[in-house]
């Protein structure tokens, strides 16, 4: 059991390529930290270098208070899972799951014992002599996790270790890695590219882009409150809708209608000058008109085609199309595009595609034009310029459920983003620019 | 497999009679040879006689049984230094980036281009100045350092082959570089190993050049180069006999040796299946 500490921890590599950027990062003791971010941001050098397997080139890491730079990963007292499992092809599944003891020299009743339980909590008993050739891709993926519990180390990393795993199996095993997480309360650092895991596996997480660090924050915290663009668009599926927008007084003008801003965020993006900005909306902030009921001064209702409808049973997903004459362009929007594959952001002025979530009750049909409502309270505005997120509050709330988190981002992790703080301390440097945040929600 | 008609069968039947036909002749020839007597050597045919009298000569021949050890003994060191060199050269150089590194490669290429012949020479006046000559170090050396080269470019081959993975696994399950290198690097190019080992050991084994000029008595001198120095039972009688018989009995360690690693390496093979 131990904290992990990064401290302005960078990775340069030969080639000038620098892989993480001065990165701050507490993991406190026992706690899930998941590391999310697109291919190539640096998530796994990160991970690489707390094992040791990576020279760190700058800063400072801790684990349990020492200061672990220069020591051999054998020396840490950590165990990880590798994507592709690397386990020993030679080796009985015992073997495998006992090698680490065996090196540490327990003696053979003890390796047994340990090995024995391990097998019991994966359901691995009556495959402990067989080689991992002879084992299915779920199995093999139990065993490297038994590898790692059964040295009982200070923390788990855990790279990509559910990606190899066919759709069914990944969503059973990130049940599992999470259970086993809470039994075993042993500190945890998982890699994935799935926000879908990030947002269901982890206490907090930590979302990385370009090899900087962008947010770090409970899921419901990264969700809700996101400080930047690329945050905002990386977590939640589907992804949030971008649009162009601009501010008039209180009124957002929209591709689709004018919104009134509510009355929380109207002090904080008084000053934008009538220039651009980029709105960023939940697919859940939109419903149908008719289902809102009370709630319906919260926000505005307009008119759309609906283009596609896909119906999940216990939600709709209704697709229509805005267009406008302003152009939004970011290049956080384009990394994200890039990563998702391309196309599904509104980007340089085209049709912009919008897709709302809509109660399974809502009639809205597919090829008709419908009311739909946004929730004006959900509305998020960015600045194109930096991707900075103009709704959220920088002195806000800490993390939901995790009210004594260190919540830091050290007030520059990009040298800009608003950084998000322990709840009452204050950041010093951590408003982008924006003096008049301080009216809490 | 599918299955494969009889006209496919009967063409493959053939094409494997004719290969073996033709790599075997040879040998049972000389095999026959072995078993006939003096007077039968002659003959032309392939069962004419069967006595054992070459063999016995050849087991009592002081001189050939020398021989036989020292080849033994010659090239099974030579196999072990130059696997267990070649090993460690071949992991630095397939897992380590240092300067240097083509250098290496490329030189060890240049040592293998080398004919022996054109050292031997002067390998000869170099191992009597300094005592080697006429003794088991004085062919181990030459031997080693020309298959190493060869053991070098196989090992790395299958060493590179070993996903890098398996090796930071061990260090982080509290594995040094060497107890990661030798209790899972080794163990899955075991294939690899014995691929090499085999290469080297028929290669000291046949040596026939540096055997023949490096040494001078039974101390050192290898079963390739006693074979020259055979004379029959008698002044008076050719020792093709004798010769022969000499041949078989040092092709059967070869065989022996690659039957048992061949086993080792089809089992290596098959059990790797490393991804996962």
């Amino acid at each position: 059991m131990a904290d992990i500490t990064l401290d302005n921890v960078s990775k340069r590599f030969a080639d000038g390529y620098e892989a993480v950027k001065d990165m701050n990062l507490e993991i406190k003791d026992g706690e899930f930290m998941i590391l999310v971010g697109p291919s190539g941001c640096g998530k796994s050098t990160a991970l690489r270098m707390i094992a040791g397997l990576e020279d760190i080139t700058d800063g400072e890491l801790r684990i349990g208070g020492d200061v672990v730079n220069d020591k051999a990963p054998k020396d840490r007292d950590i165990a990880m899972v590798f994507q592709n499992y690397a386990l020993y092809p030679h080796m009985s599944v015992r073997d495998n799951m006992g090698f680490a003891l065996k090196l540490r020299g327990a003696d053979k009743a003890e390796i047994d014992d340990k090995v024995g339980n391990a097998a019991k909590v994966l359901d691995l008993e009556q495959h402990l002599d067989r080689k991992p050739s002879q084992l299915s891709g779920g199995q093999r993926q139990r065993v490297a996790m038994g590898r790692a519990i059964v040295r009982d180390p200070s923390a788990f990393l855990m790279d990509e270790p559910l990606s190899n795993l066919d759709a069914k199996l990944r969503v059973a095993m990130r049940t599992e890695v999470s259970r086993l997480q809470q039994r075993l309360g042993t500190t945890t650092i998982y890699v994935t590219h799935d926000q879908t895991e990030a947002m269901t596996l982890g206490d907090r997480v930590a979302v990385m882009r370009s090899g900087e660090l962008q947010q770090v924050g409970s899921p419901m915290e990264l969700y809700n409150h996101p400080v930047n663009l690329f945050v905002a668009g990386f977590i939640g599926s589907p992804a949030m809708n971008f649009m162009p927008a601009t501010v008039e007084g209180d009124t957002v003008k929209l591709p689709f209608g004018d919104v009134k801003l509510a009355e929380e965020l109207r002090g904080r993006v008084k000053d934008t000058g009538g220039r651009q900005l980029i709105a960023g909306i939940r697919p859940e902030s939109f419903e149908d008109a008719g289902l809102v009921g009370d709630a319906k001064d919260k926000g505005t209702s307009f008119r759309a085609k609906i283009e596609v409808l896909e119906s999940m049973g216990s939600e709709l997903y209704a697709h229509f199309s805005v267009t406008s004459d302003a152009q939004i362009e970011s290049q956080e929007l384009r990394e994200l595009a890039e990563d998702a594959g391309g196309g599904e952001i509104p980007m340089e002025g085209e049709e912009g595609r919008i897709v709302a979530r809509l109660e399974p009750a809502s009639n809205v049909t597919e090829g008709e034009e419908a009311d739909l409502w946004v929730d004006a309270t959900r509305l998020q505005l960015f600045d194109p310029e930096d991707g900075r997120n103009l709704t959220v509050d920088a002195s806000g709330p800490p993390a939901v459920g995790e009210g004594s988190a260190s919540e830091r981002t050290e007030g520059d992790v990009q040298g800009r983003d608003p950084a998000v703080t322990e709840e009452g301390a204050s950041a010093p440097g951590a408003t982008g620019g924006d003096p008049q945040q301080r009216s809490a929600e | 497999m599918e299955q494969h008609t009889n006209k496919e069968r009967l063409l493959w039947t053939i094409g494997i009679l004719v290969v073996l036909l033709y790599a075997l002749i040879p040998v049972m020839w000389i095999a026959s040879l072995s078993f006939k007597t003096p007077a039968e050597v002659g003959d032309g045919k392939f069962f004419s006689g069967f006595s054992t009298d070459n063999y016995e000569v050849i087991f009592n021949d002081d001189t050939f049984l020398a021989a036989l050890i020292n080849s033994i003994g010659i090239a099974s060191i030579a196999t072990l230094i130059s696997i267990v060199l070649a090993a460690m050269a071949a992991y630095a150089l397939s897992r380590l980036d240092f300067a240097g590194k083509a250098v290496i490669l490329s030189g060890a290429l240049a040592v293998a281009m080398f004919p022996p012949i054109s050292i031997v020479g002067s390998l000869f006046d170099m191992w009597r100045a300094i005592g080697l000559y006429d003794t088991w170090p004085g062919l181990i050396i030459p031997y080693m350092t020309f298959t190493l080269p060869l053991a070098i470019y196989t090992l790395s081959a299958f060493f590179r082959e070993i996903p890098w993975e398996l090796e930071q696994a061990a260090q982080v399950d509290g594995a040094t570089p060497f107890q990661a290198f030798r209790k899972v690097i080794v163990p899955l190019a075991a294939p690899g190993v014995f691929t090499a080992a085999i290469l080297v050991f028929i290669f000291a084994w046949n040596d026939f050049i540096f055997a023949n000029t490096l040494t001078s008595t039974d101390a050192a001198r290898t079963v390739p180069a006693a074979l020259a120095f055979f004379t029959g039972a008698s002044q008076f009688e050719q020792p093709i006999g004798a010769i022969s018989a000499a041949a078989v009995v040092v092709t059967v360690p070869i065989i022996i040796m690659v039957l048992i690693f061949q086993r080792r390496i089809v089992a290596g093979l098959t059990a790797g299946a490393v991804k996962g």
